[in-house]
């Protein structure tokens, strides 16, 4: 994928390889014949892929590190505790893919086959992709721009062997950006039931979140609820409860009654229990899932 | 126009993860600074989730313009401390910047080229998670006017530190010169019990700096004091001396003081 130019319009824009700022971008020619205005090819081979992928669903927040990657983890494992349920967990954060170090998969590497690349399985009925198996060292940085990396999700939605797929969960970075654009931009003709959007208790947390959710409404992704974690701190040696991040605007439950969003769940921030058990226990947010 | 020439020093707050406490750390070392006395800038990179603003009581500011440009907005009285940041130029706090690469870009661009930061002893550079157009184009931007540090901040846990990593090797790639890591959210002392609990485990930020040769800056506990003043924009360095968090971030604000120099020349 080439570099785009700082002040590109667009490959959609009336102005694509007429602006002074397209001078010199290898795609000028292109953008100027009319063809970047064209859709993408890619959306309908998507939406042809995706044929076999009944439930679609995108974890987002718009701030980080509220548990995003751990949440989409847990809800995979937890989908597919049942056996007859084939469970997808693709890995959109191209920057920090934590996926892997979650799943325990580590070190694996994606194979080639002729029905294209094949997901990483954890369980016989769960499959995970992520850029994490694509690089070669820990170390190794993604220093990619926008484009790029969205060269890679399309690759990771059209080239990859889902097969059959009862669940296909999304997990993505924070942000309102080229990640999120792309995903829904590239599964636009192949349904997506919804969102989940995970925050923390406190404003610093929900300013973004509600960033998030105005992120939806515009580009008309349905939202399935909100998660709100890291709720109360549970000491495993007293088990009382304290607030690390203090719900000063009220938390997840008051901004879920302003926006009229469903609140799905509450989740402590506890050590020893952790997402897991909350999600073996609380099977109505699976239930919520199988009726939208 | 050279905007950030009368810049001493500039210092890129980085993390490859993200909610690990980039921006309360720029808040913090900021606010530090300002009473060693500095003349604190912050720019705030983080286009989609700005929350600095809120961090220093100034949302809702209006930016004005200048002879020489934009004017960055005074969060005190006694204008220690100016900060930009894409919140002051949206319509509504709900407002998402839904924007791809190339337009954050440019506009992070012209926070360095078109605003009047003036004599300044730091620039804090507050940047979102990751490693890609934000950093690239704030390390672009900045590079003809002074050495770039950088500090890195992580959590404890593993998925962290692997990510930091990355962040490291953009720190390599780049020619940043990393003037430390910091480790936040390291252990939670219960109130009611006293019991440190190692909520987001322990040891990875010590473990980080070592394998990358680079200074090991200290580690800040949990405190909900801390999180509390952030949420009100209040000035945690000046009235909360004997929260947890405070010794911990008063000596990384010592040692950015005392490394930064030497580092960056």
């Amino acid at each position: 994928m080439e570099e785009v130019p700082q002040g590109c319009p667009g490959t959609g824009s009336a102005q694509a390889g007429r602006g002074a700022s397209c001078q010199g971008c290898p795609n000028q020619r292109l953008c100027a014949s009319g063809a970047g205005a064209a859709p993408d090819p890619a959306i309908e081979e998507i939406k042809e892929k995706m044929k076999t992928v009944k439930h679609k669903i995108l974890v987002l927040s718009g701030k980080g590190g509220v548990g995003k990657s751990t949440f989409s983890a847990h809800l995979a494992h937890g989908l597919a505790e049942d056996e007859n349920t084939q469970v997808a967990l693709l890995d959109i954060d191209i920057c920090g893919p934590s996926i892997p170090k979650i799943m325990g998969l580590e070190g694996e590497q994606v194979h080639q086959s002729g029905s294209g690349w094949s997901p990483v399985f954890v369980e016989d009925n769960l499959g995970v992709m992520s850029v994490g198996f694509l690089l070669s060292s820990p170390d190794d940085a993604v220093i990619w721009r926008g484009p790029k990396k969205n060269g890679m999700i399309k690759q990771f939605l059209r080239d990859v062997d889902w097969g059959e797929v009862d669940y296909l969960i999304v997990d993505t970075p924070p942000g309102t950006s080229d990640e999120h654009l792309s995903a829904v931009q590239y599964l636009s003709a192949a349904h997506i039931d919804g969102a989940v959007i995970i925050t923390t208790p406190q404003e610093v947390s929900l300013q973004d979140v509600r960033k998030e959710i105005n992120f939806c409404h515009k580009v008309k992704l349905p939202i399935i609820g909100v998660v709100e974690n890291m709720s109360v701190f549970i000491c495993p040696k007293c088990k009382k409860e304290t607030q690390i991040f203090p719900p000063t605007t009220g938390g997840a439950e008051v901004m879920c009654q302003d926006l009229k969003i469903p609140l799905l769940g509450k989740v402590p921030l506890d050590p020893h229990i952790g997402i897991q058990e909350f999600c073996g226990h609380h099977p109505p947010k699976e239930e919520h899932f199988l009726s939208s | 126009m050279e905007a950030a020439v009368g810049v001493r020093h500039i210092i890129l707050v980085l993390s490859g993860k993200g909610g690990v406490g980039k921006s309360t750390i720029s808040t913090e070392l900021a606010l530090a600074l300002r009473h060693a006395g500095k003349k604190v800038g912050i720019l705030d990179v983080d286009l989609c989730g700005p929350s600095i603003p809120r961090m220093l009581r100034a949302q809702g500011r209006a930016v004005h313009q200048c002879d020489s440009g934009w004017v960055p907005v005074f969060v005190d009285q006694e204008q220690s401390i100016s900060l930009m940041s894409v919140g002051f130029l949206l319509e509504s706090p709900d407002e998402a910047v839904v924007w791809r690469g190339p337009k954050k870009n440019a506009l992070i661009k012209q926070f360095v080229a078109d605003v009047a930061w003036g004599q300044l002893d730091y620039l804090v550079v507050d940047t979102p998670p990751g490693t890609s157009d934000e950093h690239m184009a704030a390390v672009e931007a900045l590079r003809p006017y002074s050495p770039l540090g950088a500090l890195v901040v992580t959590t404890p846990q593993a998925v962290s530190v692997g990510d930091v990593r990355r962040e490291l090797t953009f720190c390599r790639k780049t020619g940043l010169q990393v003037v430390g890591v910091v480790e936040n959210m390291s252990g939670f002392v219960c109130p009611h019990c006293a019991e440190c609990t190692n909520v987001f485990s322990r040891g990875g930020g010590e473990v980080l700096a070592s394998l990358a040769g680079v200074p090991f800056l200290g580690s800040v506990p949990l405190d909900p004091e801390l999180t509390r003043s952030l949420e009100e924009g209040q000035d945690f360095i000046r009235d909360f001396p004997k929260s947890p968090a405070f010794p911990a971030l008063f000596s990384i604000a010592q040692k950015v003081m005392s490394e930064a120099p030497a580092r960056l020349s």
